[in-house]
């Protein structure tokens, strides 16, 4: 459904060429949820671009249900729909005015594709003479999925469509997907999160416009071939100096209360022994499945800018 | 990141009671918390849940309707201009100016804080050199990568010592690898005495505070350790704790 060559992309600015995308390569099949997951400036809402017709790649080919994205721009644009990353509604216009007008630009109406969304946008309907630009994050994002569905497209392009919006509604957002891609939709997905990344069908790791992974999010969790534990003292900040100045292992990074660690062997009683000659009490060690942020960090460190800056 | 020391505790926020009040709605509604020195303390909450006016109050920018709250030992209702000289801000929206260089943006917050031109310098120089950015002092800060962004508005942030630093949903949309930079230095300035005040609504950012506040509709509803509170709500991650808490929100996220 989505297939992409060798895609390249750079911009120039005065002092330097910035490459947004190297030789990328997708094949995406019908029904696929499938996620682009990496920081802001790694290339995906270019990716995203040239996949929707918006931006020409310098080189490469990308075909969308069988269109090529250059010569057949204008019937790519009838089937799919593409929710931009910066919210990109009428803020003067009401929840339903929006509706409505790109109902109007696709030739349809509300009425006529009505059941594909309406388990969404009945959660705004109450706020349906409100102008978009006054709506929470969480609703203007509900809103900007009914206005990218209401043409019935087969292909569902979302950049970002979660960044700045609460727990709760991200949790909402990622059901209505589930929803979606049940009733046949092919979804393109990009986000920053790793959480998000779980409920994809496939992922792709994405740093400096290349991609560094593209797998199963269990396959990808599964290539992370080394041990890895999760410890804790009673002095964080030190621990994780002692792990690192003394090479007791390979990576020490911290997680939310916990620093991960993995090396090739792992030997327990060695380590809790050299904490503890340190002053560090209360050491709990355990070991832990990895998760995708672990895969995603171990590829970023063999990656050479980060050698540098570092 | 756990990193209490159990000894006495120098409290740096203390809020009681401290309520807003907007016409007939109560934005923020009666929350009373403790923060201590060299705390990193999460506030948590839903979009619309009163966190936005609790950290304006807590920075001297807006008046209490009811309760009290000191900062630093500041009281926000009446020394707010003491309390601005004493605290830090940074939040990923807006830090620094674009259009000015590395070297503009330090040299500009800095004088904003009452440095004098030699401590100035010196500062500068040591700040450079610890984000290994001298090759871009003369840089524009908009040319900037967004992580080094960050790790830059995080280091003037706190170039005046403060007290506190308020941070703003610090670490959204950069790598892995940035992310756990940038928190390396948020737990290297606690580990000098600074405190970090966290607003965010990202659970992975509130894993890696020592005490967590999550408030809902107003009200500060659970208060702890990120263990405790997964523990306290019978949850595997923040994630859920946070979710069965806000799903019983009345407010509308406005």
């Amino acid at each position: 459904m989505i297939f992409a060559e060798q895609l390249t992309k750079s911009y120039r600015t005065k002092t330097e060429e910035v490459k947004a995308l190297l030789s990328v390569d997708l094949n995406i099949p019908k029904g696929e949820m499938f996620g682009v997951i990496g920081p802001d400036g790694a290339g995906k809402t270019s990716l995203f671009r040239i996949l929707t017709t918006l931006l020409l790649a310098d080189s490469g080919t990308a075909v969308i249900n069988g269109l090529d994205v250059v010569k057949d721009y204008a019937k790519i644009r009838q089937q799919i729909g593409y929710m931009p990353g910066r919210f990109s509604l009428y803020q003067d216009l009401t929840v339903e005015e929006n509706l409505q007008f790109f109902a109007t630009i696709f030739n349809t109406t509300i009425e006529e594709n009505y059941s594909l969304i309406k388990d969404i946008y009945e959660q705004i309907a109450p706020f349906k003479d409100r102008r978009a630009g006054q709506l929470s994050g969480g609703m203007k994002q509900k809103l900007a999925l009914s206005c990218a569905l209401i043409h019935r497209p087969e292909v569902l392009f979302l950049d970002e469509p979660t960044t700045g919006v609460d727990a709760v509604s991200r949790k909402e957002f990622w059901q209505m997907l589930q929803k979606l891609k049940s009733d046949g939709l092919t979804i393109l997905v990009s986000t920053p999160y790793m959480d998000e990344a779980e409920q994809c069908d496939r992922i792709a790791l994405i740093q400096e416009g290349k991609i560094l992974m593209n797998n199963t999010p269990e396959n990808v969790k599964a290539s992370f071939s080394d041990p890895l534990f999760a410890i804790r003292s009673n002095k964080m900040y030190q621990l994780l100096h002692d792990l690192r100045d003394d090479h007791l292992v390979q990576a020490a990074h911290i997680f939310g209360e916990d620093i991960h660690i993995s090396s090739e062997v792992i030997n327990q009683q060695v380590i809790i022994d050299a904490l503890q000659a340190k002053g560090h009490t209360q050491i709990q060690l355990k070991q832990i499945n990895p998760s995708i942020e672990d895969v995603f960090i171990k590829l970023l460190m063999h990656t050479e800018s980060h050698e540098q800056h570092s | 990141m756990n990193n209490i020391a159990n000894n006495q505790r120098e409290v740096v926020i203390s809020a009681t009671n401290l309520t807003k009040q907007f016409g007939d709605f109560i934005a923020t509604n009666a929350i009373s918390f403790e923060v201590y020195k060299g705390e990193i303390f999460g506030f948590l909450g839903a979009n619309g849940a009163g966190k936005t006016t609790a950290m304006k109050m807590l920075c001297g920018l807006s008046t209490p309707s009811r309760g009290s709250a000191t900062v630093a030992g500041f009281d926000v209702s009446t020394e707010s201009e003491k309390i601005k000289k004493n605290i830090g801000y940074m939040s990923q929206k807006f830090s620094l100016y674009e259009d000015l260089t590395v070297t503009e943006n330090i040299r500009f917050y800095a004088g904003i804080y009452g440095l004098s031109i030699p401590v100035i310098k010196e500062k500068t120089a040591a700040l450079l050199q610890q984000l290994n950015m001298e090759s871009q002092k003369n840089v524009l800060v908009k040319a900037l990568p967004l992580g080094w962004k960050q790790k830059l508005a995080f280091s003037i942030a706190i170039i005046h010592d403060p007290a506190v630093v308020f941070l703003d949903e610090p670490t959204g949309g950069v790598d892995p690898i940035t992310r756990r930079e940038f928190w390396e230095m948020i737990y290297s300035a606690a580990n000098r005495g600074t405190t970090a005040f966290v607003t965010t609504h990202y659970m992975d950012e509130a894993e890696y505070c020592n005490r967590i506040s999550i408030m809902v509709d107003g009200k500060i509803e659970a208060l702890g350790t990120p263990s405790d509170l997964k523990k306290e709500f019978n949850s595997a991650t923040m994630d859920d704790v946070f979710l069965k808490l806000a799903r019983n929100a009345k407010r509308i996220g406005d």
